[in-house]
C-alpha cells in the first residue's frame, strides 16, 4: 500500500519542508512504524522548500494476515482467509491505521513546532496509486469533489494483456486542493474505507464516535453523507441508524431529510406489493398455518406474524446464515413467548422431502423457484405438491416480458444474478399447469404490481388449490 | 394362523428334571408375585445385569426411597422409558415388579404392544408361608403379612386371565423346587431364519394362476413333480436353491386348489416357504365357518374348493393357518412379506405387524374404485435389508429404497415374476389371459412391450434426514465417518442451490493432501522428494508420479445413449450422462454438456469400452482444462484483480523509496525487498496467465482422464494405475483433440537414483510453469500397517504456489512460517473423503437406494465444510 503526499510552496507555506513539522516527520529521515496491519515506513522522495512529498508505505503481512486472524467468523470475512488477497496492495482500512498510527497527532491539528501553520489551507497534492471504487468509476469523483480537491481517477485495466477482462476495481488517483493537513488526513482516513467498502476489523459502536469525531467539521454536508455513513458503518443498520441520528442534530437540512433513517426508508415497492398480495391470498384462503419456504431474512416471516390468525408460521431457509439473520431481525430473543410459540424456523430444502412441513395449510414460495436451476423443479414439486400436499401453494416468480420496463436492465439480462431463468407469463402456466395436474391442484393465476397491458406484470403469482 | 402361544402350569410336578421355561428370544417377561416369592433372585439367576428392570430401583432413582409409593407413577415413567430404548434395539427385558394388579400388567402388555415385541408372563406363584418367611427375615424391609396376603389373593384371582390380557406366553412356577428346577429356554422368533442363506427364487402373488406358476417354475428350473392323477404336488428345486412364496396363492384365478397343492407340497418337502397374503387370511375365516364377505375372488376359490375332498380343505386351512406373517432370512439382509414391512416391525411380533404385513400402510381412506388408499412406505424405508413383497399390482418391478414389488398382476393378465436372491435377477413368465377383470384399471402388455426404458417410474426420493444432522456413514474402506452437523448444514446449501440432480451424482473426488514441507534448506515450499519418502515409510515401494493438469478435476458420467441413462439413473429428460465439478456442480449448460458427451462417448465406442466391460455407463475421474473454462469469475475477481493492484502500486513504490534512497535517506532494505515484490508480482501474473486460455462453447476445452472410477457392476479402483492411464491412452488414441494424455514416471521409493529421476521429472515440469505432480501409490488402492495409504500426494511447483499463497510467498520470511503447517489434518480428511468416495460408488455399482449413494456424496461435500486452512 503507498500513498504519498505532496504540498507545494505557497503564501500560506513559503517552505515546503514544513509538511514535516505538520507531520512530526523528518525529511531527513527515514522512519519505520510497527503497526497491527503491518510495517509502516515514512520517507520523503523529495524535500525542497519549492516542494516536498511524504511517502507512506505500508508492508502488509500476507501470511499473518490469513494465519493470524482470530476466532472470528470466517463467513464474512472471506476475503482475509484468502492468501491471494489485494489487502498488501490497495488502499484499505488497514491503509487507514497505518495512517491513524504515523501521522495520528497531525489529524488532531496540532503542531508544536510551526503552530502558525495548522489552520492553513496549503497546496496539497494525494497519490494513492491503487485505490479500490466499488459501486462505479465516479464514485471517488462524488465522495472527493464536494470536498473541494480535483480528482483525477484513472481506471486501472484488470490485465492488459487480455483486454477483454475490461478494468479493474480499482484507480490510479491524483487529489489536488487546497486544505488543511489534518482536514485533508481526516477525510483520506473516512473516505478509504468508504471506496474500498469492506473494513478488515469488527466493526462496533466506537465506530459511530470515530466518525463523528473525524466527520463532524465536513460530513453533514455531504451529499453522499448516507452513502458514506452506510459503508464506513460496514451496513450495520442499528449503527447507521445511530449515526444518522447524530448527524441530524448537527446538520442544517430540512428535517424530512435528515429522518430519513434506514427504518423510515421504503422498502422496494414491488416487494412490499408482493407480501401484501400473498398475504391477501393467504387470507382468502383462509389458512392458518404457514410455511414460508425460502423465507430469507424473514421479510414476509414478519408480517405473517403480525396478524394473529396465522397460528403457525414455519421459515425455511436451505440457507443456515439467512436463518440466522432472519432471527436476529425478527429478534426472536426478545419475542414474547406467545408470539414466539407460532414461529418456527427450519433449516431444509425446497428439493429434498421434508416430514416436518406436511399438514400444513399453506406453502409460500415467493421468488424462490427461479432460483434453482430449471432442472431440478421436479423434485421441488415432488416435496411441495407430492409429499408436504398443502391445501394451498403460492407461487410467485418474475414475468420476464416486463423486463423491457426496466430502463438499466440489459436486453436479455435477468434481474439478478442467481436467477437462473426468469418465465415469461406463457412459460409460467404451462410449468404451473403441468404441476398442477400432476399432483391433484387446480390453479389460477394474478398479477403482482402494475399489469401493464403489453409485457403484463413484474410479478406473476400462481394460486394452487389442492382437489383431490 | 398362530402367533407364539404356549403356557407351563406346574400345578402337579410330575418328574425332577430341569423344568424348561420358554421364552421367546426378543420378549418383554414381567415377573408376577406378591413380596417374597423370591421375584428378584429370579431374575438375577436366569436373566443378564442389565436385562433386569426393578421397579423397586426406579422408584430409589426418581426418590431416594425404593419402598416410596408415592414414586411409583414416576418410576413407571422411567422404567418404561428404559425398557422401550431396549425393546427398539431388539433386546429381551424383564421386569420386576410385583405386577399383582392387573393395571400394572396392563400398562406392560401396552408397552410390549408398542415395541412390537411378544408379552410373556412368569409368575411365581409360591405358598403363603414361604413369602411371609421371607419378608419378615429382610432387614431393608417388612411389608406386612396383612400386605403380603392381599398381593397373593390378587394373583390367584389374576392367574387364570393372563391369556386374556395379552400375555402370548405364561409360565406358572407354584412350589420352592419348581423355582430351583426351572431353566430360562430362549426360543427363535418363528419369523427369524437367519440362519438360511439361500440362493432364494422370491414368487410374487399367484392368485390361483398355476399353469403360470408351473411355466415359471421350469424357468428357474424346477423339476415339476405330479401325483398319479397328473396333478403337480411338488417342484424340486435346483441344488441349494429354495422358493418363497409372498402370500395371495389363492383367490381370482382359474386354479387356487391347484396353486395350493403344489405350494404346500413344496414347504412340506422343505422346497419352499411361503408368507400368508390378505386372501389367505380371509380363507381361513371363511373356512372356520366365519361370517365374511365373499367377494374380490374369494366366490373363485371357495366354488373349486367345493369340489375337493374334506380332508384337502383341512390340510388347507391348517397350512394357512399356520403362515408366520413374515420371515427374516439371510442374516437379516432379506425380509419377505405379502404387503412389505417397514424397518421397525421386521423381526417384531405384534397384531400391527401381522396387518401391516398382510394388508400394508393403509392411510384408512378409499380411492374411486372402492380400493383402499395405501400409504407408499417404501418410499420413507431406509433400512438395511431387501424388502420383497407383493399385495399391488404393479406393470413393472421397480426398485424403491431397496424394496421390490414382484406383483406383476399375473391374474389380470399381466405376468408372473420371480425375483433370484441374491442375484437381483427378475424372471418371469407372462399371463395366459386375462383371468378376471380388476377392479382398477390395470395397465398391461402394450406399455411393457414398448420397452422398459420408455417408462415414467416414480423417482426414488430423498428426504431432508437422509442429509441433516449429525450423521455417520459406514464405509467398507476406513468404517464409520462422522459428519458433524454443522457441516452438513454448511453442505445442504451447496447441493441444493448448485450441484446436479442427484441421481446423476455417483461420487466427488476426495480432497488431496500436499506434501510434507519439512526441509527448510529447500527453497522449495514442497518437493518430491519428501512425497517419495513418505510412501517409502509408508511401505509403499512402487509409485507413479502423474503430471497434475493445469485444470478442473471432473468427474464424467456418460451413458450409451439417453434412453439407457434414463433407464438406469432415472432421469427422463433427454440427458445421457453429467460432467461435473469436485462440489457437484455442471461445467457447462445442457446442451453444452451433451455435446461434450457426445464426443466423449464416440471415443469411448471407439476404444470399445461398452463391450470390454458389458457396461451402458463409464464414470471417469478427469482433469477439465483450461481452468479459466470452470473458473474464469475466480482468475478475474481475485487473481487478475490482485495482480492489477500489485502492478498499480509496486513501480511508484519503488520510484518513491529509489528517489528517497537518492536523496541520501537510509531506507535500509526497503528499496532491494520492495523490487523483488515488484518482480514477485510479475511473476504471478504470468503464473495465472498460464490458466487462461480462450475457450468457446467446448472449443478448446480438454479432458485428461487419469482413472476409470466404475462401470455397470464394477469399481476399478482396486486397479493399478498403469492399467487407468493405459485405459486412458487409449481414449487419447480415439480422440486426440479432445483428451489429452497425462505424462507420468514410474518411481522405485526406495532406490535412490529413482527419486532422483523422479525430482528431476517434476523439476522439468515444473520450471516450464507446469503445475506439478501428483505422487500415487502404483497399485492403488493399498492398505498399510497403519490402514489405509493415502491415495496420492500432491506436490506442486514453485511458480504455481504463488496463486495459492500469493505473489511474494517464496519471500524468506514468509516461506518459513509456510513450511509449518499441519498436515494431519488434511491427511485424515483426504482418507475420509476418499473412502467415502469409494463407498459411494460401490453402493452405486450395488445398485443400492439413491438415498444411500447420496448420503455417501453428500458426506464428502460436508466434510468439505470442515474448517480446515482452505488453501492447504
Amino acid at each position: 500500500m503507498l500513498l504519498t503526499l505532496t504540498a507545494t510552496a505557497s503564501p500560506a507555506l513559503p517552505d515546503a519542508t514544513d509538511l514535516g513539522f505538520l507531520l512530526f516527520k523528518h525529511p531527513g529521515r527515514a522512519q519505520r512504524f510497527p503497526s497491527s496491519v503491518g510495517v509502516a515506513h515514512v520517507f520523503w522522495p523529495e524535500a525542497t522548500a519549492a516542494r516536498s512529498t511524504v511517502a507512506l508505505l505500508v508492508e502488509v503481512d500476507p501470511i499473518g494476515l490469513v494465519r493470524g486472524r482470530g476466532g472470528r467468523g470466517s463467513a464474512e470475512s472471506s476475503a482475509l482467509s484468502q492468501y491471494v488477497n489485494d489487502r498488501p496492495y490497495a488502499a484499505s482500512s488497514m491503509l487507514t491505521v497505518a495512517l491513524g498510527r504515523v501521522f495520528g497527532t497531525a489529524m488532531t491539528g496540532r503542531c508544536d513546532a510551526r503552530p502558525e501553520l495548522v489552520g492553513r489551507a496549503l497546496d496539497l497534492e494525494i497519490s494513492l496509486p491503487a485505490l479500490p471504487a466499488r459501486g462505479g468509476a465516479d464514485l471517488t469523483q462524488r465522495l472527493f469533489a464536494p470536498l473541494g480537491w480535483s480528482v483525477t481517477a484513472a481506471p486501472l485495466p484488470l490485465d492488459p494483456e487480455l483486454p477483454d477482462w475490461g478494468d479493474s476495481p480499482y484507480q490510479d488517483v491524483r487529489l489536488a486542493g487546497r486544505l488543511t493537513v489534518a482536514t485533508a488526513l481526516t477525510q483520506l482516513s473516512v473516505l478509504i474505507p468508504v471506496l474500498d467498502d469492506g473494513k478488515h476489523h469488527w466493526i462496533g459502536d466506537d465506530d459511530v464516535d470515530k466518525l463523528l469525531r473525524s466527520g463532524g467539521d465536513w460530513l453533514p454536508g455531504h451529499p453522499e453523507r448516507d452513502l458514506i455513513t452506510r459503508r464506513y458503518l460496514g451496513h450495520h443498520r442499528t449503527l447507521v441508524q445511530d449515526a444518522s441520528t447524530r448527524f441530524a442534530a448537527l446538520d442544517d437540512r430540512p428535517d424530512d431529510q435528515a429522518d430519513a433513517t434506514p427504518d423510515a426508508t421504503p422498502a422496494r415497492p414491488l416487494q412490499r406489493l408482493r407480501r401484501e398480495a400473498v398475504l391477501a391470498a393467504l387470507r382468502a384462503e383462509q389458512a392458518s398455518s404457514v410455511v414460508d419456504l425460502g423465507c430469507g431474512e424473514g421479510a414476509l416471516l414478519r408480517d405473517l406474524l403480525a396478524d394473529s390468525t396465522f397460528s403457525s408460521v414455519i421459515g425455511v431457509d436451505v440457507s443456515h446464515r439467512a436463518l440466522a439473520a432472519a432471527g436476529r431481525r425478527l429478534q426472536l430473543d426478545r419475542m414474547p413467548d406467545r408470539q414466539r410459540d407460532r414461529l418456527q424456523l427450519l433449516q431444509s430444502s425446497a428439493t429434498y422431502r421434508d416430514d416436518r412441513l406436511t399438514g400444513q395449510d399453506a406453502v409460500v414460495l415467493m421468488e424462490v423457484i427461479e432460483h434453482l436451476d430449471a432442472d431440478r423443479l421436479p423434485a421441488l414439486s415432488r416435496s411441495v405438491f407430492g409429499a408436504a400436499r398443502p391445501r394451498t401453494v403460492l407461487v410467485t416468480t418474475p414475468n420476464a416480458e416486463h423486463n423491457v420496463r426496466y430502463p438499466h436492465l440489459a436486453a436479455g439480462t435477468m434481474r439478478h444474478r442467481d436467477h437462473r431463468f426468469e418465465w415469461t407469463r406463457a412459460e409460467f402456466r404451462s410449468w404451473a399447469d403441468d404441476v398442477a395436474a400432476a399432483h391433484g391442484y387446480d390453479v389460477q393465476f394474478s398479477p403482482i404490481g402494475d399489469d401493464d397491458p403489453q409485457v403484463g406484470p413484474p410479478t406473476q403469482m400462481a394460486v394452487f388449490r389442492r382437489s383431490a | 394362523m398362530t402367533e407364539e402361544h404356549m403356557t407351563t402350569d406346574t400345578t402337579t410336578p410330575d418328574s425332577l428334571g430341569p423344568l424348561e421355561l420358554a421364552v421367546p428370544e426378543l420378549s418383554l417377561v414381567c415377573l408376577i408375585g406378591a413380596s417374597g416369592s423370591g421375584k428378584s433372585t429370579f431374575a438375577r439367576t436366569h436373566f443378564g445385569r442389565y436385562e433386569v428392570l426393578s421397579s423397586d430401583v426406579c422408584r430409589g432413582l426418581v426418590s431416594d426411597d425404593e419402598h416410596d409409593q408415592a414414586a411409583t407413577p414416576a418410576a413407571f415413567e422411567v422404567l418404561s422409558f428404559i425398557a422401550g430404548k431396549r425393546l427398539d434395539a431388539g433386546r429381551l427385558t424383564v421386569i420386576d415388579a410385583t405386577n399383582v394388579q392387573p393395571d400394572a400388567r396392563r400398562q406392560l402388555v401396552r408397552l410390549a404392544r408398542d415395541h412390537d415385541v411378544l408379552p410373556v408372563a412368569v409368575v411365581l406363584d409360591l405358598p403363603e408361608r414361604v413369602c411371609l418367611d421371607r419378608t419378615a427375615t429382610r432387614a431393608d424391609r417388612n411389608v406386612g403379612d396383612a400386605v403380603v396376603r392381599r398381593q397373593r389373593d390378587q394373583l390367584r384371582r389374576s392367574i387364570r386371565q393372563l391369556g386374556r390380557e395379552g400375555f402370548r406366553t405364561v409360565h406358572v412356577l407354584r412350589t420352592e423346587q419348581d423355582v430351583a428346577r426351572a431353566v430360562v429356554v430362549r426360543q427363535r422368533l418363528l419369523t427369524d431364519f437367519r440362519d438360511q442363506h439361500g440362493p432364494f427364487d422370491v414368487i410374487g402373488d399367484v392368485h390361483g394362476c398355476r399353469p403360470e406358476l408351473e411355466a415359471l417354475l421350469d424357468r428357474l428350473g424346477y423339476q415339476l413333480v405330479r401325483d398319479a392323477a397328473g396333478r403337480t404336488v411338488d417342484a424340486v428345486p435346483p441344488a441349494g436353491r429354495s422358493a418363497v412364496f409372498l402370500g395371495d396363492l389363492v383367490d381370482r384365478g382359474p386354479d387356487s386348489p391347484g396353486v395350493l397343492r403344489l405350494v404346500m407340497g413344496m414347504v412340506a418337502a422343505g422346497h419352499a416357504r411361503c408368507v400368508p397374503g390378505n386372501h389367505e387370511q380371509k380363507l381361513v375365516r371363511a373356512l372356520e365357518g366365519k361370517q365374511v364377505q365373499v367377494s374380490h375372488g374369494l366366490e373363485t376359490t371357495l366354488a373349486q374348493l367345493a369340489a375337493e375332498p374334506p380332508e384337502f380343505r383341512d390340510a388347507v386351512l391348517r397350512f394357512c393357518r399356520d403362515l408366520v406373517s413374515h420371515l427374516v432370512l439371510d442374516d437379516g439382509n432379506l425380509v419377505v412379506a405379502h404387503a412389505g414391512l417397514k424397518q421397525e416391525y421386521q423381526g417384531r411380533a405384534s397384531a400391527r405387524v401381522r396387518s401391516f404385513a398382510l394388508y400394508g400402510d393403509t392411510t384408512g381412506e378409499t380411492d374411486e374404485f372402492g380400493l383402499p388408499v395405501r400409504y407408499p412406505w417404501a418410499r420413507d424405508y431406509r433400512g438395511p435389508a431387501m424388502v420383497l413383497y407383493g399385495h399391488t399390482p404393479t406393470p413393472e418391478p421397480e426398485w424403491v429404497n431397496n424394496t421390490l414389488c414382484l406383483d406383476t398382476g399375473c391374474v389380470f393378465g399381466g405376468r408372473l415374476t420371480a425375483l433370484r436372491y441374491p442375484e437381483r435377477e427378475l424372471v418371469s413368465v407372462p399371463a395366459t389371459r386375462v383371468h378376471y377383470e380388476p377392479a382398477r384399471p390395470f395397465p398391461v402388455t402394450a406399455e411393457l412391450e414398448a420397452g422398459s426404458a420408455a417408462r415414467q417410474r416414480d423417482p426414488d426420493d430423498l428426504a431432508i434426514i437422509d442429509v441433516l444432522g449429525r450423521r455417520t456413514v459406514e464405509t467398507t474402506l476406513a468404517g464409520r465417518v462422522t459428519v458433524r452437523e454443522e457441516q452438513a448444514a454448511g453442505a445442504l446449501e451447496v447441493m441444493s442451490r448448485w450441484a446436479i440432480d442427484p441421481r446423476w451424482l455417483l461420487h466427488l473426488p476426495p480432497t488431496m493432501a500436499p506434501t510434507a514441507t519439512g526441509d527448510p534448506d529447500s527453497p522449495e515450499l514442497e518437493h518430491p522428494a519428501s512425497a517419495f519418502e513418505f510412501y517409502r515409510r509408508s511401505g509403499v515401494r512402487q509409485v507413479v508420479g502423474q503430471e497434475k493438469h493445469m485444470g478442473s478435476r471432473a468427474v464424467v458420467l456418460v451413458c450409451r445413449d439417453a434412453e439407457r441413462a434414463a433407464a438406469r439413473f432415472g432421469v427422463t429428460d433427454g440427458a445421457s450422462g453429467a460432467v461435473h465439478t469436485r462440489t457437484g456442480r455442471t461445467f457447462f449448460d445442457a446442451v453444452t454438456t451433451e455435446h461434450l458427451l457426445t464426443a466423449v462417448r464416440a471415443a469411448v465406442t471407439d476404444a470399445g469400452l461398452w463391450a470390454e466391460f458389458d457396461t451402458d455407463w463409464v464414470l471417469l475421474d478427469a482433469e477439465l482444462l483450461p481452468w479459466s473454462a470452470k473458473a474464469e469469475d475466480l482468475l478475474r475477481q481475485q487473481y487478475a484483480a490482485v495482480g492489477a493492484a500489485a502492478r498499480a502500486v509496486l513501480p511508484p513504490a519503488v520510484a518513491a523509496v529509489q528517489a528517497a534512497a537518492d536523496r541520501g535517506l537510509d531506507v535500509g532494505d526497503l528499496l532491494a525487498r520492495t523490487r523483488e515484490r515488484a518482480a514477485d508480482a510479475e511473476a504471478f501474473t504470468a503464473a495465472y496467465r498460464r490458466y487462461v486460455w480462450p475457450t468457446s462453447g467446448l472449443q478448446g476445452v480438454q479432458l485428461a482422464p487419469f482413472q476409470l472410477l466404475a462401470t455397470e457392476g464394477r469399481r476399478w479402483t482396486d486397479h493399478d494405475h498403469d492399467w487407468h492411464l493405459g485405459l486412458a491412452d487409449r481414449l487419447v488414441r480415439a480422440a486426440p483433440e479432445l483428451f489429452r494424455s497425462t505424462r507420468r514416471i514410474a518411481v522405485d521409493t526406495g532406490d535412490p537414483d529413482s527419486v532422483a529421476a523422479g525430482t528431476r521429472w517434476w523439476r522439468a515440469l515444473t520450471d516450464v510453469g507446469g503445475e506439478g505432480m501428483v505422487v500415487k501409490p502404483l497399485a492403488n488402492l493399498v492398505r498399510g500397517e497403519r490402514g489405509l495409504v493415502q491415495p496420492g500426494i500432491k506436490v506442486r511447483g514453485r511458480e504455481y504456489l504463488r496463486l495459492i499463497y500469493g505473489p511474494d510467498y517464496t519471500r524468506p520470511e514468509h516461506l518459513d512460517r509456510l513450511r509449518r503447517r499441519e498436515l494431519g489434518r488434511k491427511r485424515s480428511l483426504a482418507l475420509r473423503e476418499y473412502a467415502l468416495g469409494v463407498e459411494s460408488l460401490d453402493r452405486v455399482v450395488r445398485r443400492e437406494p439413491l438415498w444411500r449413494i447420496h448420503e455417501a456424496v453428500f458426506a464428502v461435500l460436508a466434510l468439505e465444510s470442515d474448517p480446515v486452512d482452505p488453501r492447504l
